[in-house]
């Protein structure tokens, strides 16, 4: 089983830009002169006094990239401009080995130009909140969103792994923030019900949006929800006749105030553990006929309930 | 009803508590006559296996009369004998299909905890932390069975209770501990470890034609019972060097296959060996005493099978991958998949293939439990094999 959150990618190449930066800025600051070697401006008296502030320079984006912050990958592009402006001037006064050295540096500050443009250009068009607004297409401005994946493989074939999802009104057996789903007009719309701690309820309408038999579902809320959300499942077949490969991603919108909190409550701290829980439960249901219960675990297996654990012994 | 609970380290109480009840369809009720205390509960008992909570019922070896069957049990009726598997299993799911009950993929509730430890979960336990399920045991009147459809086998009445009783667990644990080893004419087999485990490894090596089969331990009861179960050669591992010894018994080729039936608090003769290991353990560095393990690894022939049943929790340290790698050793592990095994054992049983019941040494009503782990642990009176009658 296994789940995800949004853009891992980004972030990873964010960590290299500042991993490239923080290195960079400590070479400059400890080595400058050995810096100016390698770059072929060692006969330059100003470069001396120069590197060393590009290195501290380097040092102030650098962290917040290792942080995964991309949008500082456009303190990069601006820092690139100013070096390959410098580099360039400096090109056209040197040749030979020490022409070669500087060409190759500038080579290199160029690529790294390019990476940090495309990381910035990749985070504004996207932010934390951009996985949801796949799902949430034209949805309303928001303070963020709860978007999650996750799969299991169940050992069925996909056409009735696919009914058994399809009629919604059997999500709360195993949702566990669901409290119900009521099909209307055939199942193409349904209203939902679900709970949050503290006794808050949330309901919306749905609609199906997209409908493949055996393969794929995606729904989401009518105008007028408590809380804007979205959903999708994929059925696919598991290589060699293994079952049918469930893959799961739910989106809501996260509104401010009162309404927030909800949507954080309904999924607690761990938003991924919630939902494998979920489908944990769906396998356990088409598998064996029921959700799995012992008595030490009768809440059944959701991540922050167990430790509300209570002895393995009966309870009368 | 009175059932055997874990309050503690050390600490084992009979008490009474409610009954249990069907809480999924495919659940059984039975009526315990008897159940016997494993030595992976001394594990237990001895405070080694996370995720324990005080009053947790257990126990993992029982047999007894269906009282009381959920409405998805159609192959048992009321009043049926059956025995028990330790392994939870649905029957349902692809590593049930393919027989590997043990590693179940639906029958454990708390798959999140192993899942953090181990990566993946295993299958439900009876009575074995809540990592392995939280079910209660069956060292008590009457255990709730999940999934009954599934694991319990029917027993004829005219075997006796203490005959039928180890196809719970220690029969087939220590067969399947043979059986992966592959043995063929000519095999000798060496087996750490000649508790009631060893002993049936003993006993089924010998079955399926292995030439010798050596047992090796520090206790000379221990190590008589396994030659009750038909060992070739027994070793008093505090007596001789075990390395100098197979390579004598075996002219330098060392044993075909090893058997590891000693888990995670073995013993080492040497004393500063034995602290050291016992110290990373008591720290937490390490939730395994290995040296049964690494000693069958560096025993055992090139291209040689380790096999190991002897119960493990966690991590360990010093495991010898070199000779591992380099001498291009198989190994053969799991929590016994009981489920694939009941059944011909069985028959072994009703053929006279085998009587289990030679390691029964005491028998106490369930009410002395404290007192069976502690003559157990302590190996006190000769202590090989505890029944317990509720």
């Amino acid at each position: 089983m296994s789940s995800s959150r949004s853009r891992p990618g980004l972030r990873r190449t964010a960590r290299v830009l500042g991993l490239a930066s923080t290195g960079l800025g400590v070479a400059m600051l400890r080595d400058p002169k050995g810096v100016a070697r390698v770059s072929g401006v060692d006969d330059s008296a100003t470069a001396l006094s120069v590197i060393p502030l590009v290195g501290a320079r380097e040092l102030l984006h650098g962290l917040p990239l290792l942080a995964g912050r991309a949008g500082w990958a456009w303190t990069r592009g601006a820092g690139d401009a100013m070096d390959l402006t410098a580099m360039g001037i400096a090109l056209s006064h040197r040749s030979g080995d020490r022409g070669r050295r500087l060409r190759n540096a500038t080579v290199a500050v160029a690529g790294l130009a390019a990476l940090d443009l495309l990381t910035a250009a990749r985070s504004r068009r996207s932010g934390s909140r951009s996985a949801a607004r796949e799902l949430l297409p034209g949805s309303a401005p928001w303070k963020g969103a709860i978007d999650v994946s996750a799969a299991t493989t169940v050992n069925k074939a996909p056409e009735e792994v696919y009914r058994y999802w399809r009629d919604f009104s059997r999500l709360p057996e195993f949702m566990a923030h669901v409290r119900e789903v009521r099909t209307l007009d055939g199942g193409a719309r349904s209203h939902w019900v679900a709970e949050a701690p503290g006794k808050l309820s949330v309901e919306w309408d749905a609609e199906v949006v997209e409908d493949s038999p055996g393969e794929l579902v995606r729904w989401r809320s009518l105008p007028g929800a408590d809380i804007e959300n979205a959903g999708s499942v994929e059925f696919r077949p598991a290589p060699g006749g293994r079952g049918t490969e469930v893959r799961v991603r739910l989106a809501y919108a996260q509104p401010g105030g009162r309404l927030g909190k909800v949507v954080a409550g309904l999924f607690g701290e761990s938003p991924e553990q919630q939902v494998r829980d979920d489908l944990t439960r769906f396998k356990q249901v088409l598998e064996t006929g029921q959700v799995v219960r012992s008595e030490g675990s009768p809440h059944g297996p959701q991540a922050r309930r167990l430790v509300a654990q209570r002895p393995a012994a009966p309870r009368s | 009803m009175r059932a055997t609970q874990w309050m503690g380290k050390n600490h084992i109480e009979v008490n009474e508590v409610p009954d249990p009840q069907i809480l999924n369809d495919r659940d059984a009720i039975v009526k315990i006559s008897s159940t016997a205390i494993c030595g992976s509960d001394l594990h237990l008992y001895d405070g080694f296996i996370p995720t324990m909570r005080k009053g947790d019922i257990v126990g993992h070896e029982f047999m007894g009369e269906v009282v009381e069957l959920g409405k998805g049990v159609g192959n048992l009726k009321v009043g049926d004998r059956v025995v028990v598997p330790f392994p939870i299993a649905c029957g349902n799911c692809v590593a049930c299909e393919k027989g590997l009950f043990s590693v179940c993929e639906n029958s454990n509730p708390n798959a999140r905890i192993p899942e953090k430890l181990m990566g993946h979960a295993p299958c439900g336990i009876f009575g074995y932390s809540h990592m392995m399920g939280g079910y209660p045991g069956g060292q008590a009147e009457y255990a709730r069975v999940p999934f009954a459809d599934v694991g319990p086998i029917k027993v004829d009445a005219d075997l006796t209770d203490e005959q039928v009783l180890f196809l719970s667990d220690i029969f087939p644990t220590g067969y399947m501990g043979a059986e992966v080893c592959d043995i063929s004419p000519g095999d000798v087999v060496a087996v750490w470890g000649a508790g009631p485990v060893g002993q049936f490894a003993v006993a089924s090596a010998r079955m399926l034609g292995a030439e010798r089969v050596i047992a090796i331990d520090r206790f000379d009861y221990r190590l008589a019972k396994a030659r009750e179960a038909g060992a070739t050669d027994v070793l008093n591992y505090e007596e001789v060097d075990v390395l100098d010894a197979l390579q004598e018994i075996t002219a330098g080729r060392g044993p075909d296959a090893a058997i590891d039936c000693v888990g995670m608090e073995a013993h080492h003769p040497t004393a500063a060996v034995h602290a050291y290991d016992r110290a990373k353990q008591a720290t937490m560095m390490e939730t395994e005493r290995p040296h049964a393990l690494r000693e069958a690894i560096l025993a055992v022939k090139n291209g040689g099978t380790v096999s190991i049943v002897g119960v493990y929790g966690g991590l360990m340290d010093k495991f010898p991958i070199g000779s591992l790698m380099n001498r291009s050793l198989t190994v053969k592990t799991g929590q016994c998949h009981v489920q694939r095994y009941t059944k011909p054992l069985y028959e072994r049983i009703r053929n006279g293939d085998i009587d289990p019941s030679f390691v029964v040494s005491h028998t106490l009503p369930l009410a002395e439990a404290a007192d069976g782990y502690r003559m157990f642990r302590d190996k006190k009176d000769e202590c090989n094999k505890v029944v317990l009658k509720p």
